[in-house]
């Protein structure tokens, strides 16, 4: 979502951005004809936002609510096709992963085995006597198939064991671990805590395994708390019945007729229902292609996205999303109600919905991105030295420091000029003939002996991971540097006839800087696997030009503030930001029609994409 | 009012005591609630006839709702079983120990699992990961996630 900043059609060009666009559909609703106005010259025509761009996907957020939802319309379709009830067809459900046609199938087909196999009903008995297994009794090879043991040959040796061949064993599970319902002939003994005091409440599930609630009670949040496990089976050895939702709700929550126990039990148990509701929908997200749950700590919202949910698509989208909330642990309305800072409290929750990457790879797909970061992570030692904020002026060698996201470095002693990724002459890069970003492979091609060879090769990724690593270091200076300007905007505010509006033009820029470096950034890695021809060349020249246009805003963004100087310097930074997001939309929507069209070509093979045609590194 | 694993142990602890432990095994230590020796051995034709081996057990608070952290003791004159599902720094590999464990259980019943697992062992050897395993083993065994594939062996 490129579109959460326009430009307004009245003089007043003052910014206006929706802090709750949050979802990609909304993009359809704001037709607006009035945006192809030419009121700013060339340069400065936006585009419409009324249109989806080729490098946006459509996607939508799902709070939990909303997941619930989509959950309980396929319980409840299960619930009428069988005539079960809501927690059996639940239970259903999860046992075949949410598959409902796979569950009807296999449901028409033999309905008493599904059920056995969800964990819903007790096997039917073999022979009267032996009900269910539990380890005092000695046919325990009835259940042996019951799923949640495949192969058991051990626990068998503990009926044995307790049974004719050692009759000293210590009967550890007393007589009370079966109890019938009619009729307990001896008062409840609690066969897991001992516990044997007349107001126990002994609970079982269909199968009849008793268990005093408090044992239930720790078994049931052990479980979700520790193991993060929504499949929760009875306490007894080897019995398949999983407890259904009604019964771990009764567990947790106290009913309002119920005296209500110490209260920082009470609380936690309460927490913990809430983290089974969260494991429920997780296990709901994970099971459907189409969704994905945000990667963020602690947030539990949902993006469907299902434009990108086949491998296949990945060769032709990047299908960056976003879950429609920002922060940490920050809730929207706070988010929304007053302007948030720059830093983590306000990012976006954007992610990729092809790849794990929790943030945003635009332009380059997900394969290639993988590829990239592996590279990386394996050469990390080799290009450590890059990512050091200091270097040495190539003219009189004094030591420079980097504190800001520019490039254009000055050296303090002699007032040289050049440009800190390339450590050429800065002149130069205000030229046409400007290839900081181009690396040259003539030397390369020219390598014959292995020695050689590599150290190319070497060069050719350093040339690629060291602009990488500049523009993830740059943003951040960017971003650190606004944060003390934010303060004196805000005092500036105060002191001088500017309303909030009007100093938010640093603000917006900053972001852009970001945003537009995050695409640099990919854009390396995505040229270092471009096979070499006119298409890689037409690349980089979009990607120089953006480059440029960065370089030139986070320049501007440098100057000294004064409060004098603040309306032209509003002008010329509000100028070259709609340039700098012009030129990101170019990199990113030419990029992005090139995967549609099957245009670009790789040096190395990539998964999705052709073979290449010859692989030259 | 003691603890629910304190009071489950010192009821184990008394039924021992009272009944005695099956054959080939024996109790060596009980003198807390946080950790007990055992010797466990194979009784009749097996391929670990004649020998001995001490089997700890270790308990939290938690214990019995969730599993003990047993293994063999090794070191100090003691070493593991050779047996594909028990690594040589006596870690083992038992789904009952693990996603398999019901409160239920008590540690004679785990006693008498693993003296099974080694009476029908069929050949002599260690898991195949074994020094992988060994090399970045977790103290506490309770932290590995192993993978029961093949129990029956
Ligand atoms: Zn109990
Ligand atoms: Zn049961
Ligand atoms: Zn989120
Ligand atoms: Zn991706
Ligand atoms: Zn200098
Ligand atoms: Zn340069």
């Amino acid at each position: 979502m490129s579109s959460d900043y326009e430009i307004s059609d009245d003089d007043e060009n003052y910014y206006d951005y929706d802090e709750d666009m949050i979802d990609g559909t909304q993009d359809e609703e704001e037709e607006d004809g009035d945006m192809y106005m030419d009121t700013y010259g060339d340069d400065f025509k936006v585009a419409p936002k009324n249109k989806r761009k080729p490098y946006e996907i459509e996607y939508e957020s799902l709070s939990q609510a909303a997941v619930e939802k989509l959950m309980q319309e396929d319980v409840e379709h299960i619930c009428g096709i069988f005539g079960v009830d809501g927690s059996t067809a639940a239970l259903l459900l999860r046992h075949m992963s949410w598959n409902k046609e796979r569950l009807i199938e296999k449901y028409m087909d033999n309905p008493s085995k599904v059920l056995v196999d969800a964990g819903v009903t007790v096997k039917e008995p073999s022979s009267p006597s032996a009900p269910v297994r539990s380890h005092s009794s000695s046919n325990s090879n009835s259940n042996a198939n019951n799923g949640r043991r495949p192969t058991r040959s051990t626990s068998k040796l503990i009926g044995l064991a307790s049974g004719s061949k050692s009759p000293k064993i210590p009967t550890v599970s007393p007589p009370a671990l079966r109890p019938s319902k009619p009729t307990r002939p001896t008062p409840f003994v609690c066969p897991i805590c001992f516990d044997d005091s007349p107001d126990l409440k002994p609970l079982s599930l269909d199968c009849e395994h008793s268990f005093c609630s408090g044992c239930w009670t720790a078994y049931v949040s052990s479980k979700i708390n520790d193991e993060a496990e929504h499949c929760i089976r009875c306490m007894a050895e080897g019995c398949a019945l999983v407890t259904p939702d009604p019964f771990i709700r009764a567990l947790l929550l106290v009913e309002p007729t119920e005296p209500v126990g110490e209260p920082s039990l009470q609380k936690e148990n309460v927490a913990t229902w809430a983290r089974f509701q969260e494991l429920l929908v997780r296990h709901f997200v994970a099971s459907n292609p189409n969704l994905k749950y945000c990667p963020y700590p602690s947030c539990t919202n949902t993006v469907s996205c299902p434009g990108a949910a086949s491998k296949a698509s990945l060769a032709t989208v990047v299908p960056i999303v976003s879950c429609g909330r920002r922060g940490f642990g920050i809730t929207e309305e706070m988010s929304q109600s007053q302007p948030v800072g720059m830093g983590l409290a306000a990012k976006e929750h954007k992610f990729c919905f092809g790849c794990p990457i929790e943030s945003d790879h635009r332009p380059v797909v997900c394969n290639v991105a993988k590829m990239w970061l592996k590279k990386c992570r394996d050469d990390s030692e080799t290009a450590n030295w890059i990512k050091s904020n200091t270097k040495e002026c190539p003219q009189c060698q004094s030591t420079i420091e980097k504190n800001g996201g520019c490039n254009h470095m000055t050296c303090k002693k002699c007032k040289h000029d050049f440009c800190w990724v390339c450590m050429g002459p800065w002149a130069e890069h205000g030229t046409a003939w400007y290839s900081c970003n181009r690396f040259d492979e003539k030397g390369s091609v020219e390598a014959r002996d292995a020695q050689s060879r590599s150290r190319a090769s070497l060069e050719r990724y350093l040339h690629y991971y060291n602009r990488w690593a500049n523009h993830e270091q740059s943003a951040k200076l960017s971003v650190e540097l606004y944060t003390k300007t934010e303060k004196k905007m805000e005092d500036m505010q105060i002191t001088s006839a500017l309303t909030w509006i009007e100093v938010q033009f640093m603000k917006k820029a900053v972001e852009e800087v970001e945003k537009c470096r995050t695409t640099l950034k990919w854009t390396y890695a995505m040229a270092y696997y471009l096979a070499r021809g006119n298409e890689k060349e037409l690349f980089e020249d979009n990607q120089r030009d953006l480059e440029k246009a960065v370089e030139d805003l986070s320049e501007l963004l440098e100057q000294p503030i004064e409060a004098e100087n603040i309306p032209t310097l509003r002008q010329k930074v509000t100028d070259k930001t709609v340039y700098v997001q012009k030129r990101n939309d170019i990199v990113l929507e030419d990029t992005a029609m090139g995967f549609l069209e099957g245009r670009w070509k790789w040096n190395v093979a990539v998964e999705g994409f052709d073979e290449p045609e010859k692989v030259e590194f | 009012m003691a603890s629910i694993s304190a009071r489950r142990l010192s009821k184990e602890l008394t039924e021992i005591k009272n009944e005695g432990c099956p054959v080939g095994i024996n109790l060596v230590k009980a003198d807390d609630f946080s950790t007990w020796l055992f010797t466990i051995e194979v009784m009749g034709e097996s391929l670990y006839q004649g020998e001995k081996y001490t089997l700890q057990f270790r308990f939290d608070s938690s214990y019995p709702i969730s599993s003990p952290a047993v293994q063999f003791v090794v070191g100090d004159g003691h070493t593991s079983p050779v047996h594909p599902h028990v690594y040589s720094n006596g870690h083992i590999c038992a789904s009952i120990l693990g996603n398999e464990w019901s409160p239920v259980l008590s540690v004679v019943a785990v006693c008498v699992t693993l003296q099974s697992m080694l009476a029908s062992c069929k050949k002599k050897e260690r898991p195949p990961d074994n020094d992988r395993y060994v090399r970045n083993a977790p103290d506490n065994p309770k932290k590995t996630r192993f993978h029961y594939d093949d129990d029956t062996v």
